[in-house]
């Protein structure tokens, strides 16, 4: 079976401030990881890989530097990494960085199936890979908590719903983003890190694209618009209320009331 | 086409422009200031820099969508085997409040099999149309024949916004129909206002809360954005019906799956109090193990958990995996009630980053009330019953 990961490299530390006054952003460092969720992901193509055979790639689009990642990805056992790196890709929403990946993974190979992390810990919205499934026109499943069953032309899961779990055959090809704990992921080898450190990956730019019209990518392909960012109101909000306990009682159960958790 | 431009002329230290940009993406290369790959285009360095040396050059602006072509507001109706989700009713309340602005019609799109009933439901709400496509292949959520519909109904409605609820079912959906119609979506919006002009103005934290942005769709529609759950308002139910139902038809041919339902499985309770929306937390004020029956009722009611302080651990009459704090778990729910707890430190850290923080404490100079967002001063022995009975009582008028 081949099988592609999607990872990413995300900022070690989220803590980011905006300073009120001149909307400056400042981040706290510039250490980065591999957004954790995609080890899950990465864990859970190593498990097919060894059931069914076949390979694990990877790919990741960012600045030269996100090639730390794919490394670290070869260092836990992938086959093969490509990064999508390139200006004209800067500024991407959701919709034009899924395109980019799509095209890559079109450029990259045939897959039978592609793997995600349930989300990435920077932008939080879960949204890429179901959209890199329609620009693909293959299906997806996202919430997969567990493999089920392989085989040549489907695979079976397991997919989280809040009270119920569904279990659901998926043909392949198909996307599918899985659930943190669906495998405990392993470590980097030290081996493999040194088995693989001459390793090539493949870098991919506008130029090596299908569609090459770098209106459909980066800043020029996003149909969102930052307007602006802010800092969030953190003024922790707080109350003393003294009196007897029916009156506390009933201020409780009306604040509660208001906050919508009755 | 957009770009950033540099001018090496008005840049007298390029390590400025390297320090300011928060991306990592000014690069001082061999032959000069770069900018790379990391680039997010955000701007910052135009607008902070140094006069005049980076510039945001923009060729002829892009056409724009005909915007009087797409008309009111689209909410889609989460459920699940014909359970209506309610975030579906908030989404709702929240599309009346912003049509009043553009006086457009507000819709509800419904997918599912044999969900007449739930098409009247939606009635009571104060929708304009129910547009419902009724077909066995809609009968459970999977992606390819959900996708198909939506998009069927958004090629013949032309809704200008369209708002999903962050479930399950809505945040895969929402992207691939987002996808499919070449448009913007925006996850997790806290705050959404219509503008005249039908514009979305939408509002979401970004790096995990640290900061907000604000999110339009200025060239594209429709608009789309998911909310979560119990960020917007439900209006009241109405009693009447009102607004029409419209029965959509599609090609059959069009809901095929590649995805085939085999097993649907009731899932046990989970009770780990990290996943718990709400927490209620026994302290050394608790004076007998039977006393805990009444803030378990609390949490019952309240629709969470019973938590504890390592004292009752300690004592036997809570096991390990309900404690909180530095040696026991970290838990951040949107409600947490302290009774009879006192705040030490080690318990604060392991709690602190909750959304809202209520104690409950007899003592006025407890450390616990300096975490607090509404610290009760008083006897948990007198508020607790008396919270119990007030909230039943609310339970009871809302029936």
């Amino acid at each position: 079976m081949k099988i592609l990961v999607c990872i990413k490299q995300v900022p070690e530390s989220n803590k980011v401030e905006v300073d009120p006054v001149t909307g400056v952003i400042k981040r706290d460092g510039a250490a980065c990881k591999m957004n954790p969720y995609d080890l899950y992901a990465l864990e859970t193509a190593f498990r097919i890989r060894e059931a069914m055979g076949g390979s694990v790639d990877v790919i990741s689009m960012g600045p030269p530097q996100a090639q730390a990642v794919i490394r670290e990805a070869y260092a836990m056992g992938a086959d093969n990494g490509v990064l999508i790196s390139d200006r004209a890709f800067g500024g991407a929403d959701v919709l034009a960085t899924s395109y980019a990946l799509a095209q890559g993974i079109k450029a990259s190979g045939d897959y039978d199936l592609i793997l995600c992390g349930k989300q990435t810990i920077d932008g939080d919205t879960a949204q890429v890979g179901p959209e890199i499934s329609e620009w693909l026109q293959i299906p997806s499943v996202a919430n997969v908590k567990e493999i089920k069953e392989l085989a040549d032309d489907s695979i079976t899961v397991a997919m989280d719903l809040p009270d119920e779990v569904e279990i659901a055959k998926v043909s392949l090809p198909c996307l599918l983003s899985v659930d943190k704990d669906i495998f405990m992921p392993r470590l980097p080898s030290y081996i493999r890190k040194m088995a693989s450190a001459d390793r090539e990956i493949t870098i991919l730019a506008l130029k090596d694209m299908d569609d090459k019209d770098a209106s459909h990518y980066g800043l020029n392909g996003s149909p969102t618009q930052v307007q602006r960012i802010f800092p969030p109101d953190t003024s922790s909000h707080q109350e003393v209320w003294n009196g007897s306990g029916p009156i506390l009682a009933d201020r409780l159960c009306a604040k509660l009331t208001e906050l919508k958790f009755i | 086409m957009a770009k950033l431009v540099l001018h090496p002329e008005k840049i007298d230290d390029p390590q400025v422009l390297v320090d300011l940009c928060p991306f990592g993406a000014m690069e001082l290369a061999g032959d000069g200031l770069q900018i790379n790959a990391a680039c997010k285009m955000c701007k910052l360095c135009v607008r902070k820099g140094p006069e005049g040396a980076v510039t945001f050059e923009e060729d002829a602006p892009k056409a724009s969508v005909d915007k009087s072509k797409w008309k009111g507001i689209a909410v889609y109706t989460d459920h699940v085997d014909g359970v209506i989700h309610p975030v579906t009713f908030e989404l709702i309340g929240k599309a009346r409040e912003m049509a009043q602005v553009t006086h457009q019609p507000v819709y509800a799109l419904l997918l599912g099999s044999d969900v007449e009933e739930q098409a009247h439901e939606l009635l009571h709400y104060g929708v304009d149309e129910v547009h419902v496509y009724d077909y066995p292949q809609l009968a459970r959520f999977e992606i390819e024949p959900y996708t198909a519909a939506f998009e069927d109904f958004i090629n013949k409605v032309h809704p200008s916004s369209i708002l999903t609820g962050a479930t399950t079912v809505g945040r895969q959906l929402a992207p691939r129909v987002a996808a499919r119609m070449h448009t913007g979506l925006t996850a997790d919006c806290t705050i959404l206002e219509m503008e005249e002009n039908t514009d979305l103005s939408q509002i979401r934290p970004a790096f995990g809360g640290n900061i907000m942005a604000h999110i339009k769709t200025p060239n594209h529609r429709p608009q789309m954005a998911t909310v979560r759950y119990k960020i917007m308002n439900a209006p009241e139910r109405d009693e009447d019906e009102s607004g029409a139902i419209v029965v959509e038809a599609v090609n059959p041919s069009r809901l095929s799956s590649h995805v085939e339902v085999l097993d649907i499985v009731k899932k046990p309770k989970e009770d780990m109090i990290e996943n718990a929306d709400v927490l209620v937390v026994a302290g050394r004020g608790v004076k007998k193990p039977e006393d805990l029956e009444m803030l378990e009722e609390l949490a019952d009611l309240l629709g969470g958990q019973m938590a504890c302080t390592r004292p009752l651990v300690e004592a036997g009459v809570m096991p390990a995996k309900n404690q909180i704090g530095l040696s026991g778990r970290t838990v951040r729910p949107k409600l947490i009630i302290t009774a009879g707890v006192s705040g030490a430190v080690q318990f604060t850290a392991g709690m602190n980053h909750s959304d809202c923080i209520v104690a409950i404490n007899s003592d006025p100079s407890a450390p616990i009330f300096k975490t607090a967002n509404y610290g009760l001063v008083g006897d948990l022995y007198a508020v607790v019953p008396e919270l119990i009975e007030k909230v039943k009582e609310q339970r009871e008028a809302h029936v």
